[in-house]
C-alpha cells in the first residue's frame, strides 16, 4: 500500500511539470501534451482519494476527465492543423497578429 | 430508481434537436444548407416551452442523486439561455449563408454550447459544473476558428482554446482537492465538509478554492484572464462573438453563483478580499483599454470586461449575514439578465452592420442616423443602457448593485463608489458610437438594409430594455425569487 502524501507529492510534482511545459515550449503540439499532464496530474489525486476514502464517486470523476481530455486533444489538435495549413508554422511565439 | 422526465425535459428536447439539425444537414442540397438554423430554432423554442412548463410546479431535488435541480433558480436562467440561443440563431441566419461557411456543423455547434448552458444552472455537484463548463467551452473553441482562412481567426480560436483548456486543468485540480478534503463533491456536501476543517487542511481548501475560481474566471473573462477575449470576438465571426460575449459568460456566473453563494460560502474571509481585487481591477482595466479601442467588437470585448468586474463585485459583498448575501445574490442575477439583453442587441446592430462594413470601424457607424433610423436609435439605446444611464433597463441593473453596496457598508462602499466613477470613464467609449451615428456624415449615404430577422431582434431588445426601465419591478422578481436556498 502506497502513503497517500507520496502520491499526492508526484501528482504535485506532474501538475508542476505541465504548467511548466504550457509556458516553456513553443511548439503547440508540445504544449497539448503539457496540458495532458496537467489532466493527468488530477486523475492521479483523484483515484488516490477515491481509495483512500473507499469511495467510487472519485474513480468516476477520473473516467469523465479522461473522456473530456480526448476531447479536448482531438478539438486542440483540429485548430493546430488550421493554423499550420495557413502559416506553415506551429510555433506559438509567432502567433501575435492581435495585441490590445 | 424512478426518473423525474419532467425535470429534465428541456434537457432532453435541445438533445434531440442537436441530433437531428446534425443529420438533416446530411440530405439538404448545398443551396438549401441554411434550413437547419429553422430546424435548430424549431428546438430551441420547443425547450423554451419546456423549460416555461416547470414554473409553478415547486422544486424538483431530481432524480440523479440530487446533481440535476430544478428550481427558480434553475429556471430562471434556463429560459434566458434560450431565449439568448434564439437571438444568436436568428442574427447567425444571413451571416452564415452570405458568408460561406459549414452551416449545419456551425448550428450543431452552437446548440451543444447551449446544452452547456442549459445544463450550468441545474448542476449541484463538482463533477456535473465541470461537464457543463466543458460543455459550453470546447464547442466555443471551434466556432471562434470558423472562419478557417482567416489567419486572425485562427489565432483567436488557438489562444481561446489554450487558456480555456489550461484555466479548465487547474480548476480540475482544485477539484480534486476539495473532494479529497471533503470526501464529496455535491456542493451542500462540500460546503458543509470545508467547515470542519482546520489547520493545515483548511490552508489546503483555500488554496483548492483559488484553483476553482480560476477556471471560473476565465469563463467570463475577469482580468488577470481576460486578454483571450479580445483576439477571440474579433477573429470570430460577430454572431459567435455574441454568444461568447453573453452566454458563455453568463454560463460561467451561473456556476460561479452557486460554487460561491452555496459551496463555498462559509469561507468568504479568505475569498471576499480575493475579490474585491478581482472586481476593482477588472472593471478598471476593462473601461481604460476600451477608451483605446476603435474596433466596435474588440470595444464590446472590453466593455463585457468592465461589465464583469461589476457583476463580480456583489460576490465581494458576501458576510455573515444572510440578508447581506441575498440583496448580492439578487444585485449579480438581476445584472447578468439586463446584460444580456443590451448586449445581445449591441452585437445583433454590430452583425447588421458588418456584411456592407467587414472592418467594423467605429467610423462604419456615421451617419446611420439617416441610413438607417432604426439600427441607430436601437444602437443608442443599448450604448446608454450599458453605460447605466437613464431611461434604460441598464439603470436599474447598476443601481441594485450600488444599493447592495452601500448595504454592506465598509469595503461595499468603496466599491460602490469605484462603480459610479468606473460608469462615468465608460460614458467616455459608450458614447463614441452615437456620437458617430448621429452627428458624423458618412462617405457612404446609401441607406442600409439590415436584414429582417436582426431587425426583429433588435426591435425587441430595444423594447425590452425601455420596458425594463418603466417596470422594473419585473426584472427585479425574477432576481428576487431565485434565491438557490442559502441563508434560509
Amino acid at each position: 500500500m502506497i502513503r497517500l502524501p507520496l502520491v499526492l507529492l508526484f501528482s504535485a510534482f506532474l501538475f508542476s511539470a505541465g504548467i511548466y511545459g504550457v509556458l516553456a515550449r513553443r511548439n503547440a503540439v508540445m504544449v497539448l501534451m503539457a496540458i495532458e499532464l496537467l489532466l493527468n496530474a488530477v486523475n492521479v489525486n483523484l483515484i488516490a482519494f477515491a481509495a483512500e476514502l473507499q469511495d467510487v464517486t472519485g474513480e468516476v470523476f477520473a473516467l469523465f476527465v479522461i473522456a473530456v481530455a480526448a476531447a479536448e486533444v482531438g478539438i486542440g489538435l483540429a485548430i493546430v492543423i488550421l493554423l499550420f495549413r495557413n502559416r506553415a508554422s506551429i510555433n506559438v511565439d509567432e502567433v501575435d497578429l492581435l495585441k490590445w | 430508481m424512478t426518473i423525474d422526465y419532467h425535470a429534465i425535459l428541456p434537457v432532453l428536447i435541445l438533445s434531440a434537436t442537436i441530433v437531428i439539425v446534425l443529420v438533416t444537414d446530411l440530405f439538404l442540397s448545398p443551396r438549401r444548407k441554411s434550413a437547419s438554423m429553422w430546424v435548430a430554432f424549431a428546438g430551441v423554442l420547443a425547450t423554451l416551452v419546456a423549460v416555461l412548463s416547470l414554473i409553478g410546479k415547486g422544486d424538483r431535488p431530481g432524480s440523479f442523486g440530487g446533481s440535476y435541480q430544478v428550481d427558480a433558480f434553475t429556471i430562471v436562467f434556463q429560459a434566458f439561455f434560450m431565449s439568448a440561443a434564439a437571438v444568436v440563431l436568428l442574427i447567425s441566419y444571413r451571416y452564415f449563408r452570405e458568408g460561406g461557411f459549414y452551416q449545419g456543423e456551425y448550428y450543431f455547434l452552437l446548440l451543444t454550447s447551449f446544452l452547456g448552458c442549459l445544463l450550468m444552472p441545474a448542476s449541484r455537484d463538482l463533477l456535473m459544473l465541470f461537464l457543463s463548463l466543458e460543455l459550453v467551452s470546447a464547442p466555443g473553441f471551434l466556432m471562434a476558428a470558423f472562419r478557417k482562412s482567416d489567419v486572425k481567426g485562427n489565432e483567436g480560436g488557438l489562444k481561446f482554446f489554450l487558456i480555456g483548456v489550461l484555466s479548465t486543468a487547474v480548476m480540475l485540480y482544485g477539484m480534486s482537492l476539495i473532494y479529497g478534503l471533503t470526501g464529496h463533491l455535491q456542493l451542500a456536501a462540500v460546503s458543509a465538509g470545508l467547515q470542519q476543517l482546520s489547520g493545515a487542511k483548511e490552508t489546503l481548501a483555500n488554496a483548492a478554492i483559488l484553483f476553482v475560481v480560476v477556471g471560473f474566471a476565465f469563463k467570463i473573462s475577469a482580468v488577470p484572464f481576460q486578454f483571450w477575449a479580445p483576439d477571440t470576438y474579433e477573429g470570430s465571426p460577430v454572431p459567435v462573438a455574441a454568444f461568447l460575449g453573453v452566454a458563455s459568460s453568463a454560463a460561467g456566473f451561473a456556476g460561479l453563483l452557486q460554487l460561491m453563494f452555496v459551496a463555498f460560502v462559509h469561507e468568504y474571509a479568505f475569498w471576499v478580499p480575493l475579490f474585491v481585487a478581482l472586481s476593482l481591477v477588472t472593471m478598471t482595466l476593462g473601461n481604460l483599454v476600451a477608451l483605446q479601442q476603435r474596433h466596435v467588437v474588440r470595444l464590446l470585448a472590453y466593455s463585457g470586461i468592465a461589465q464583469t468586474g461589476y457583476i463580480l463585485l456583489p460576490f465581494a459583498l458576501v458576510s455573515a449575514d444572510p440578508s447581506i448575501n441575498h440583496s448580492a445574490f439578487q444585485a449579480a442575477v438581476t445584472y447578468i439578465l439586463i446584460y444580456g439583453i443590451m448586449n445581445l442587441g449591441a452585437f445583433a446592430v454590430t452583425t447588421a452592420i458588418s456584411s456592407r462594413h467587414p472592418l467594423l470601424q467605429i467610423q462604419d457607424f456615421a451617419g446611420l442616423a439617416k441610413r438607417a433610423p432604426l439600427l441607430a436609435t436601437a444602437m443608442t439605446v443599448f450604448m446608454v443602457s450599458l453605460a447605466g444611464v437613464p431611461p434604460t433597463g441598464g439603470f436599474w441593473a447598476k443601481l441594485l448593485i450600488f444599493q447592495a453596496g452601500i448595504q454592506r457598508g465598509g469595503v461595499g462602499v468603496l466599491l460602490a463608489v469605484a462603480m459610479v466613477i468606473n460608469s462615468v470613464i465608460s460614458v467616455g467609449y459608450y458614447f463614441l458610437i452615437p456620437r458617430a451615428m448621429i452627428f458624423e456624415d458618412a462617405e457612404d449615404q446609401t441607406p442600409l438594409r439590415s436584414p429582417i430577422l436582426v431587425t426583429a431582434v433588435v426591435a425587441v431588445a430595444m423594447a425590452a430594455l425601455l420596458v425594463i426601465f418603466v417596470v422594473p419591478n419585473a426584472i427585479y422578481r425574477l432576481g428576487e425569487v431565485t434565491s438557490l436556498g442559502f441563508g434560509g
